[in-house]
């Protein structure tokens, strides 16, 4: 086999890999509720975010 | 409420958050003197002339600034994201010390001259060999903490980050192959065409994956928290990330049109950058679209302003890409000051403002305070490095397409109508209009240095932020 039959399979297996991909995004309906799970990780934690910003639990600036 | 003893590690941020503003004023101050070297030409002098001083100017604000934004963001992001503290302390204890060494060494080198002659990758092989152990240890860091996370998913802004350090250890390890012939010299380890299309790939790629994949990161975790909303779309996130991963590392040919790399390289290039537009925007839009309903936020939000703005350059930064990457467009634009403006476009625009907005999101966070000193300059600060970037981007547009149309002007007979210096004399204009814009970019960051000093006064440095469970959890 020469080399650029290789190339060409890599070149075609790569694109099939990303229709693979897209329809995994897209097209499996069980991903959905993951992929809103994993939207919201960066909200999972406000509570570090009120004890960073010293804020009590109304999001008032704690008095100090 | 559920809590584990552990902290997280907000020194090595806090650390990188600080240089990031230190080393953006050097950056841009060494680009606001070259600037005037090509306006005063007198200002060349001994070894700070504007051949020395450039690589310096670009590897300050790539690796310095930008670097240092990328360590401090993703050190933040990878901690927060996946509910633990960071894998190894002294690993990223190293890889900021490291780092810092890497620049102090950039920085003296390249004004003595010493240079592997890469744009770059101009540092030479023993400093390479320290950035590759300092990017073992990042990877060794951000990978270790996403393996240690308390949460099922790994969010995407993670992977781009991932992807990023990944792809930035590939293309140094392949790009610096080099063979020493003393402490300070050494030679490529490829020849002629070879080393031009070795050198190009790794060129596209840093602006690929170090100057947007690492930047994306921040997008997809700082847009999403300042707007307090998810992000518009997460299944288009995913899709983004692979489509970039798929294309960017064959755009590289078009830096090489119209010269010995074979023709069929370049028009794969071109096809390449071209199909980039797709994802880019995909980004961009999933990016714009999470404030969708919550407009009115970036009228009062001068956070907010810098990452949208941010966004709307990248737009037009990958907008513009493509289309010089045609060749047709590309016999005109190429080797004018239409490139200059292109890549500012993208690293003032782009880069510099999704860090520097994502940056006054941290400042606050890591000195346990409220908000930033004046909210007031961070407006002022936008305003000013948004008429900065116009200035500098409007100009170079100009004096790029009259130096390409009249390099390429021929008379009846077939002659030049005009020689070089007749488009130098007519640049001058327009680089001092950049210099303008430069001066105005960098007084932003001045104004933000001084926020910053104001901000931490005072504040709390110790007291690292307890590492909580997952809301899910405990809900």
């Amino acid at each position: 086999m020469d080399i650029n039959d290789l190339r060409s399979i890599v070149t075609v297996v790569s694109l099939l890999t990303f229709l693979g991909i897209v329809w995994w995004a897209y097209g499996v309906k069980g991903n959905k509720k993951r992929f809103e799970e994993a939207a919201m990780l960066p909200f999972s934690d406000e509570e570090a975010d009120r004890l960073e910003l010293g804020l009590d639990r109304n999001g008032q600036r704690k008095a100090s | 409420m559920s809590e584990t003893q552990s902290t997280y590690n907000y020194k090595v941020v806090r650390q990188f958050a600080v240089m990031t503003v230190v080393w953006g004023i050097v950056g841009m101050l060494v680009g606001v003197i070259i600037a005037a070297q090509l306006v005063w030409p007198e200002l060349n002098v001994g070894w700070l002339h504007f051949g020395r001083l450039r690589p310096l100017h670009t590897n300050a604000v790539i690796f310095a600034f930008g670097g240092s934004a990328l360590f401090a963001t993703s050190y933040y992001v990878v901690q927060r994201t996946c509910h633990t503290r960071i894998f190894s302390d002294g690993l990223a204890a190293f890889t900021f010390w490291g780092w810092q060494l890497v620049i102090v060494l950039a920085a003296l080198t390249l004004p003595l001259g010493f240079t592997q002659g890469k744009e770059y990758a101009e540092l030479e092989w023993p400093i390479d060999i320290l950035i590759t152990l300092v990017w073992v240890a990042y990877a060794v860091v951000f990978f270790g903490t996403i393996a240690k996370r308390k949460v099922t998913h790994i969010y995407v802004a993670n992977w781009f980050y991932g992807g990023f350090i990944l792809a930035v250890a590939l293309l140094h390890l392949v790009n610096s192959a080099a063979i020493p012939v003393s402490l300070t010299k050494s030679y490529s380890a490829y020849a002629g065409v070879q080393d031009a299309m070795v050198q190009w790939w790794y060129g596209h790629n840093a602006v690929g994956f170090f100057l947007t994949a690492g930047f994306l990161g921040m997008m997809y975790y700082f847009v999403p928290k300042q707007a307090e909303r998810p992000v518009y779309s997460y299944r288009l996130s995913v899709v983004h990330f692979w489509a970039l991963i798929f294309t960017y590392m064959w755009a590289g040919p078009h830096h090489l049109h119209y010269t010995a790399l074979p023709d069929w390289t370049q028009s794969v290039g071109m096809l390449f950058s071209l199909i980039l537009l797709a994802p880019s925007w995909g980004g961009m839009i999933n990016g714009v679209m999470t404030l969708s309903g919550a407009w009115h936020k970036l009228r009062d939000d001068p956070i907010l302003k810098f990452l949208i703005t941010s966004l709307s350059f990248y737009g037009m930064s990958t907008f513009e890409g493509p289309m010089m990457a045609i060749k047709t467009v590309n016999a005109l634009s190429h080797y004018t000051d239409w490139t200059v403006g292109h890549v500012h476009s993208g690293a003032l625009g782009w880069v510099a403002m999704v860090s520097i907005g994502s940056i006054y999101y941290l400042l606050p966070r890591l000195f346990g305070k409220s908000e930033m000193f004046s909210v007031k300059l961070i407006t002022v600060h936008f305003w000013v490095a948004t008429i900065g970037v116009v200035l500098y981007i409007a100009s170079m547009w100009i004096a790029g397409v009259m130096q390409g149309l009249m390099w390429r002007a021929v008379n009846l007979d077939g002659t030049l109508t005009y020689s070089f210096v007749e488009s130098v004399k007519a640049s001058y204009p327009f680089w001092a209009i950049r210099f303008l814009g430069g001066v105005l970019f960098l007084c932003g960051m001045l104004i933000m240095a001084y926020n910053m000093v104001k901000t931490i006064a005072g504040g709390r440095t110790v007291d690292d932020a307890r590492v909580l469970l997952p809301a899910a959890h405990h809900a």
